[in-house]
């Protein structure tokens, strides 16, 4: 970095201080207390963390992610995305395929197809599962699917300058009509059903502890990765062209950029963002089904981030953990009632708190100042 | 990512897209910057540009007046590639057809334009305004490579100067004065280094002073840079002593000095409203 | 089996069935034919009664398919009407006897016996009975008619009557020894629309296992094969007819939908994502105006879909206006906030109307004059399909009257147009973002009567409408009646006429795709209006 006599920029640091501190704690938590205390501590023990737990923390640390990849889109660059459940979805499925031909012969109909294609009288793979038998080819398709999709789609979004309200309904049209396809049993992805009943990883059982851990701490480490490149990219000139897009993207154009290329960029990254969650959220809750893809579900992305606070580091995160907490409470003990709380949280959330928790807590510490 | 981007939003192949940085530079070995000839646009039967000719010469500082609806806003529409003309071409030097280019193409290419409503980012801080609209690569995967040089930091830092905001640098745009805001939205096209600048109303809303440091800009610039300004303050124009075009229902009604533009009698029945 | 069923009425008509043709009484020997314990024989008996074509054979026969026809143990044919008579001479009689049961009728004879029926009814003084049975014996196969349809369209003189009649003779005359007669028939069946009679002739055209044509004569297959072309052609013309209509149908409903999203899209610039729910919303309030109805007014039960409209209208509206005073207000310039906070809302009024009415579908039913359709060619327009197409023209019509007629649209125009302007001029515009807001609930109300009509009434009734009717408002153009028209009219027919070669759900993708393919071109919409480029 340059110097000048008459004015030096500031430079805004990666992480405060603290923000490393708890980055270092959380690692310890997430690769290190958390498996040690699953895995091997008697289940005896008060220490012990059930399967439960793991499942559970490990299904919100993948919801993380997305909220990050959604903050990415939405908080800084101002495009309200209603579709990224989809991306989420495809990535679960990509890996979901391979998770299918990990069954083998162990399914209902001891059969080499899954067992949803020997009750459809199918002979053999359809040409979507071509070469999903690999693990590398399967993770390649996990970034890819997303990541094309978001691609193409977006180039021709963009190019067209569908902005505001019109790029968020496309989206969750697109979504719908996804739903609507993964719903038939002739697009060879199992229909209503999906696929579950997932058996091993690498040849390792899914359900055995250490693969749980294993997985658990790959979310994790996947989460901090999203962060990190999140913080990166926003604290680049990147970043700021993004926040620009959203604030007057008339005058970026008018300053030589090409807006296009910057958002087709952001949607990209952030769509195959959420294509990794959903890869580890599959093997994690053992099901996927075209249910992920329903507009219902890509919405809530949006409030998680909204509640928390868009456009900010911890943000998404809090709100992902806090909805999908509340989310596993309510289900549990009033499940009649999770629907209201969450209309009104969409509602009391844009009225109240357009700055999420972080802006409330922000706005709290000001007045004590 | 890029290629695709540039080919398919310039199927033209035109010379200048975003792909070539360094690319073709105007050309103006003919001592013309701007040149618009025939120019007609109609929204819904509203002819908002009617057959419209205007040349402006490398170096020019020229004032545009017409009444409200005389097509200003949308000659510069034109210009700038927002608005397609129905019939007519638009050149920036020998070289660059305006009518095949796309917004970021044609400032990229060397036009830099102000709104009559100032348009910075208010979130960001001035110096960043600023940083952002400089003259460098303006793709993505460069923009994530950047780094700011030694020179650059200079040439934001006397840009500051100029428009007299180095003391506001870190503070966001958004909690500039008005005037200010103008500045530094003035301060952002110098950064982009065009060739021609387009000024829509740069002294509404200014205090005198500011207006007269502004008119002082104006012309330290003439003459390196060509400008065009759309104004109402006669007061600004005559103290930029421009060149003046009147526009009326979308064509040029007469050209020439503030004296003989004052004198001409279609000019005070359908302007000066006498 | 003792019956000790006394048919007074039966026994009456049957009388007076004899009274007009006494001449022409049963023959014995057929009827007694009946009394065969031979499958063939019956049969025969059968053709042998109705060949008599009188009144007495019909009535006869008809009490045969009735199961009132019976055998004693001695094999006399018998009727059971206020005394025990004989089948032929109508004696009574005497003894009468201890055991009797009826005349066994299969399958096969059941089929035959229709078909006598359908014959002899053709000769029926009621034009009513003459038509219905043209009607059922347009699918006959059994060349023995022939006589009958001959004797039939000898008297005949209703036209509509004849050409049925005339179609089932050619039909049976395909089949003919008779060159000449399998020529006129298949000339002239190039008149008809059915698939059936399409593959008769086709089957004509067929060669056998031996190479040989099912039709030995040159002249007869190439009639046969002009027929049928020309049968396909109005096959074809019927076709596209349904489609036509079953896209209209969808547009109009897509229109209903679409024209209070219109409203509130344009005026406010507000995404109501919550549109759906004032759909669900008022197809509830048609549901308990039925069941008002039902409780307190049965005998005007028929009418309750016309109470309803108000209803429906109403409650909707106020529930837009409510929420417009309470959440939509506050977040006016904030469209991606909107978007939010009106689908939270959406999500509790589904939650809402699920613990007042219940998570299942509840019960709407058409009333008497909205069941049933319109025979067109050989398609059925279902009427509560038809209603609904003149019922949204009809909303459309009162809305673009309110829009240019009425004071508040003259305010709702400025507004869309102009808002800071209208505020200039004194247009109230927070009444009118009010009015507006609830002018277009209560058009979604509407749409909800209508839905009800067709459809499931459940609480997420709204979900399965709202993504098309956005796609409608996001081609038509903002701020454009006729956009909206024109877009939700060509979704609808455009999507019916796709739908049958690639399937409902690859359809709605096409569309999808294709609305974004229009946007590349046209970024405001097809109808928008041309506008200076916004700064």
């Amino acid at each position: 970095m340059s110097m000048d006599a008459r004015y030096t920029p500031q430079i805004e640091p990666f992480f405060s201080r603290n923000g490393w501190i708890a980055l270092a704690l959380l690692s310890l938590l997430a690769f290190v207390v958390v498996p040690s205390l699953f895995v091997f501590v008697p289940d005896t023990s008060a220490f012990h963390i059930s399967a439960y737990t793991v499942t559970l923390v490990g299904k919100i640390i993948c919801y993380c992610i997305v909220a990050v990849a959604m903050n990415l889109i939405w908080g800084y660059t101002g495009i309200l995305s209603l579709g990224h459940g989809l991306f989420f979805a495809l990535g679960g499925y990509a890996f979901g395929m391979y998770l299918m031909r990990q069954i083998g012969r162990d399914g209902q109909y001891q059969s080499d197809l899954p067992d949803f294609m020997v009750f459809l009288d199918w002979k053999e793979y359809p040409w979507q599962w071509f070469g999903t038998d690999h693990i590398v080819w399967a993770l390649l398709l996990v970034v890819l699917v997303p990541g094309l999709l978001a691609l193409v789609f977006g180039f021709f979004a963009f190019r067209s300058r569908i902005k505001g309200v019109y790029f968020s309904i496309i989206t969750q049209a697109m979504t719908f009509a996804f739903m609507l396809l993964f719903f038939r049993n002739e697009t060879g992805f199992g229909g209503n059903n999906g696929f579950t009943d997932f058996k091993r990883i690498l040849g390792f059982p899914i359900t055995e502890p250490p693969m749980r851990a294993a997985l658990f701490a790959l979310s994790a480490a996947a989460l901090i990765g999203a962060v990190l490149l999140s913080r990166h990219l926003i604290r680049s000139k990147t970043g700021r062209i993004l926040t620009a897009i959203r604030d007057s993207e008339t005058r970026l154009m008018f300053s030589g950029y090409n807006p296009v290329q910057y958002k087709l960029f952001v949607w990209t990254l952030s769509a195959v963002m959420c294509g990794i969650a959903g890869a580890l959220y599959v093997p994690q809750v053992g099901i996927i089904n075209p249910g992920e893809m329903s507009p219902a579900n890509s919405i809530e992305i949006a409030v998680w981030v909204a509640v928390g606070g868009r456009a900010t580091i911890l943000g998404p995160l809090l709100g992902a953990s806090v909805v999908n907490g509340a989310k596993s409470f309510f289900t549990q003990s009033f499940p009649e009632y999770w629907l209201f709380f969450l209309g009104l949280l969409f509602i009391l959330v844009t009225l109240f708190m357009p700055r999420g928790i972080v802006g409330l807590v922000n706005q709290l510490r000001g007045s004590h100042k | 990512m890029n290629m695709p981007v540039d080919e398919a939003l310039n199927p033209s192949g035109s010379p200048t897209g975003l792909g070539h940085v360094a690319g073709d530079a105007v050309d103006i070995s003919h001592g013309t910057i701007l040149y618009l000839d025939d120019i007609s646009v109609s929204f819904d039967g509203f002819k908002a540009l009617n057959r419209l000719t205007l040349s402006v010469d490398v170096g020019e500082l020229r004032c545009v007046i017409g009444p409200n609806g005389a097509g200003k806003t949308t000659m510069m529409d034109v210009i700038t590639g927002s608005t397609r003309p129905d019939d007519g071409t638009a050149f920036f030097g020998q070289n660059i057809d305006l009518t095949r280019l796309t917004e970021p193409e044609i400032a990229h290419a060397g036009i830099g334009r102000k709104f009559q409503k100032p348009t910075v980012f208010e979130n960001h801080t001035v110096f960043e305004n600023l940083e952002l609209a400089m003259k460098a690569d303006k793709r993505v995967f460069a923009s994530l490579r950047a780094q700011r040089t030694a020179a650059q930091l200079d040439r934001i830092v006397s840009t500051l100067e100029t428009i007299d905001l180095l003391a506001q640098a870190d503070l966001p745009a958004g909690l500039l004065s008005h005037g200010q805001k103008q500045w530094l939205e003035i301060g952002m096209l110098l950064m982009q280094e065009p060739q021609l600048l387009l000024l829509d109303e740069p002294v509404a809303g200014m205090t005198d002073e500011e207006t007269a440091k502004t008119a002082q800009l104006l012309h330290s610039l003439a003459g390196q840079r060509s400008i065009v300004v759309v104004e109402h303050d006669m007061e600004f124009i005559n103290e930029i002593a421009a060149t003046v075009t009147v526009l009326h229902e979308g064509s040029v009604l007469a050209e020439g000095s503030m004296d003989v533009v004052q004198s001409d009698e279609r000019v005070i029945e359908v302007y000066l409203g006498r | 089996m003792l019956q000790g069923i006394k048919r007074a009425i039966g026994c009456a008509l049957f009388a007076i069935g004899l009274g007009v043709s006494p001449a022409q009484a049963l023959d014995a020997d057929a009827v007694s034919g009946l009394a065969s314990e031979d499958f063939a024989t019956r049969m025969a008996a059968i053709d042998a009664i109705a060949a008599s074509s009188d009144a007495a054979a019909l009535e006869l026969l008809q009490l045969l398919q009735n199961g009132e026809v019976y055998l004693t143990e001695d094999g006399q044919v018998i009727l059971e009407f206020d005394e025990i008579v004989d089948a032929v001479t109508l004696e009574p009689l005497d003894p009468e006897p201890d055991f009797y049961d009826s005349v066994i009728v299969n399958n096969r004879m059941r089929s035959k016996l229709s078909t006598a029926i359908a014959a002899l009814s053709l000769l029926s003084d009621d034009r009513e009975v003459r038509y219905d049975s043209a009607r059922a014996l347009e699918d006959a196969e059994d060349p023995q008619l022939l006589p009958v349809l001959a004797k039939a369209l000898s008297t005949e003189s209703d036209p509509e009557i004849r050409a049925l009649l005339v179609h089932t003779r050619a039909v049976l005359q395909l089949k003919s020894d008779d060159p000449d007669a399998r020529l006129q028939a298949a000339e002239a069946l190039g008149e008809s629309n059915q698939r059936r009679v399409r593959e008769l002739l086709a089957a004509m055209l067929q060669t056998d296992a031996s190479g040989a044509f099912v039709e030995p004569v040159e002249e007869v297959r190439e009639a046969a094969e002009k027929s049928v072309k020309s049968i396909d052609r109005r096959l074809l013309l019927i076709d596209h007819a349904a489609r036509l209509f079953s896209g209209l149908s969808l547009g109009s409903i897509l229109l209903l939908v679409a024209l209070g999203l219109a409203i509130t899209y344009g005026l406010l610039g507000v995404i109501n994502l919550a549109h759906g729910e004032m759909l669900m919303i008022g197809a509830y309030a048609t549901y308990v105006t039925q069941t008002i109805f039902r409780q307190h007014f049965p005998e005007a039960i028929d009418w309750y879909v016309v109470a309803a409209i108000p209803v429906a209208f109403v409650v909707a509206a106020a529930v837009g206006m409510v929420l417009e005073r309470t959440v939509i207000r506050w977040l006016y310039g904030r469209p991606l906030e909107t978007l939010l906070a009106t689908w939270g809302i959406s999500l509790f009024l589904i939650q809402l109307v699920r613990q007042i009415f219940g998570a299942q579908n509840v019960e709407v039913s058409n009333p008497s004059w909205m069941s049933g359709g319109v025979e067109f060619m050989n398609i059925v327009l279902p009427y509560n399909r038809i209603y609904i197409i003149g019922f949204s023209f009809f909303v459309l019509a009162l809305m673009w009257l309110m829009l240019s007629r009425t004071r508040l649209g003259l305010f709702i125009r400025s507004v869309t147009q102009n808002r800071a302007m209208a505020a200039c001029v004194g247009v109230p515009t927070s009444r009118v973002d009010l009015m507006a807001f609830g002018l277009g609930s209560g058009i979604a109300g509407l749409a909800g009567v209508a839905l009800s009509q067709i459809g499931n009434v459940g609480p997420e009734l709204g979900q399965s409408y709202i993504i098309d009717s956005f796609m409608v408002v996001v081609l038509g153009g903002v701020g454009q009646l006729a956009g909206t028209v024109y877009a939700a009219l060509g979704l609808g027919v455009f999507s019916k006429f796709i739908e049958p070669h690639i399937g409902a759900v690859l359809t709605k993708i096409l569309v999808l795709a294709l609305i974004i393919a229009v946007i590349q071109k046209k970024p405001q919409g097809l109808f928008a209006l041309k506008g200076r480029a916004a700064a």
